[in-house]
């Protein structure tokens, strides 16, 4: 028996690489390319676990926070644009629209097609950030970032044609907190958002060399997973940060 | 025998596809650009709902309205764009339970702040 043992792990050893069909991106450790597939699927679902936990915490702050120093938090969202922030939502939640489009193209083995969407998704990723950048050149313009030089006149003397309460002064500074969640969560946002639109690149890249229309859709997939939880991140950090209390 | 063992080797090649028995072996599912689209309408309706909504003088209930509309386009992006709908068990109870985690490090760390020193801040 240790004889028939002996033999079999042999013969796993120097089996030929031509000795069975199998598509050519998949692995020699994976049974066959559906299994690899699953695999490859639930190591990037493991990932935006961490992802979620990641800005879980930040969640967290901005929950007991925004129950601490509600006043300020109310304040604070008011001076965001609502125009922007919508603009933007809709332009990521469109993004998204166009990379899951991108993922069927792969997998009916359209390169035109393909191209075309990751394209899309890529132009509304600047898009994205093109406004996101408006946005922050603004608060820098208003001396409402952080630090040694923030200005808090506006929210101790409300402009007379606004509708927002007066601040007394410790609550005013509060709103420093509100800021600098608003400029962890979103610049973190951002971050993910950079590195897609890097990946994005080689995506499109190789897509344009015809890579992922051979039936190889796991990198346009998995990219798509990825792309749609920075998006799902937007859906929650809108609402939160800019529609605190509008009226 | 030891030569029955070898050539059953040759015969079926180094892979045995029929030697999958494991669970995540889904038939793949293909959804398509029309159930995107009609997904991406309910993100759109969603997110004039949560605009408008953020006006209407609701009091604590403007925050818990904001949540539950951000909670339903969520998961219409995680069944339809993400394909959780029509992904294996393996990955549902996966994306479930890093949800689940999430709702833990919220519900344990808030239920700890409300019952400590609570209007002392």
């Amino acid at each position: 028996m240790a004889n028939d043992a002996t033999t079999s792990m042999h013969s796993e050893v120097v089996a030929p690489h031509d000795v069975h069909e199998h598509p050519w991106y998949q692995r020699h450790h994976f049974e066959t390319a559906e299994q690899q597939r699953e695999a490859a699927s639930f190591g990037m679902w493991l990932f935006l676990l961490t992802e979620i936990m990641f800005f879980g915490g930040l969640f967290m702050a901005y929950l007991l926070y925004r129950n601490w120093y509600y006043d300020a938090f109310v304040s604070g969202s008011n001076t965001l644009s609502l125009f922007l922030g919508t603009l933007n939502t809709v332009v990521l939640i469109t993004s998204s629209f166009t990379m899951a489009c991108g993922v069927w193209a792969a997998e009916t083995r359209k390169k035109g097609m393909l191209l075309l969407f990751l394209g899309i998704t890529l132009f509304l990723g600047f898009v994205f950030l093109g406004i996101k950048g408006i946005e922050y050149k603004e608060k820098f313009d208003l001396n409402h970032v952080p630090g040694a030089h923030f200005d808090i006149s506006e929210f101790v003397n409300p402009p007379a044609h606004s509708h927002e309460k007066p601040l007394p002064v410790d609550m005013a500074n509060r709103t420093q907190i509100y800021f600098s969640l608003y400029f962890a969560m979103t610049g973190i946002h951002a971050l993910h958002m950079i590195i897609g639109i890097g990946i994005l690149f080689v995506l499109l890249y190789k897509a344009w060399q015809g890579v992922y229309t051979t039936g190889y859709v796991q990198p346009i997939e998995n990219f798509g997973l990825y792309w749609h939880l920075v998006d799902i991140v937007w859906i929650f950090l809108f609402p939160l940060l800019y529609l605190i209390n509008r009226h | 025998m030891a030569h029955q063992v070898s050539s059953a080797h040759n015969a079926h090649g180094h892979h045995d596809p029929s030697n999958v028995t494991n669970p995540e072996h889904v038939e793949h599912h293909l959804v398509t650009p029309m159930m995107y689209l009609a997904v991406y309408g309910i993100l759109m309706l969603g997110t004039a709902l949560t605009v408008g909504a953020a006006f209407l003088p609701l009091g604590d209930f403007n925050a818990v309205t904001a949540i539950a509309i951000a909670v339903t386009k969520a998961v219409f992006v995680v069944l339809f764009f993400m394909h959780v709908k029509y992904s294996s068990r393996l990955t549902k109870l996966t994306v479930a339970s890093g949800f689940f985690t999430f709702l833990i490090l919220v519900a344990l760390s808030l239920s700890d702040y409300i019952s400590r020193a609570w209007g002392q801040w």
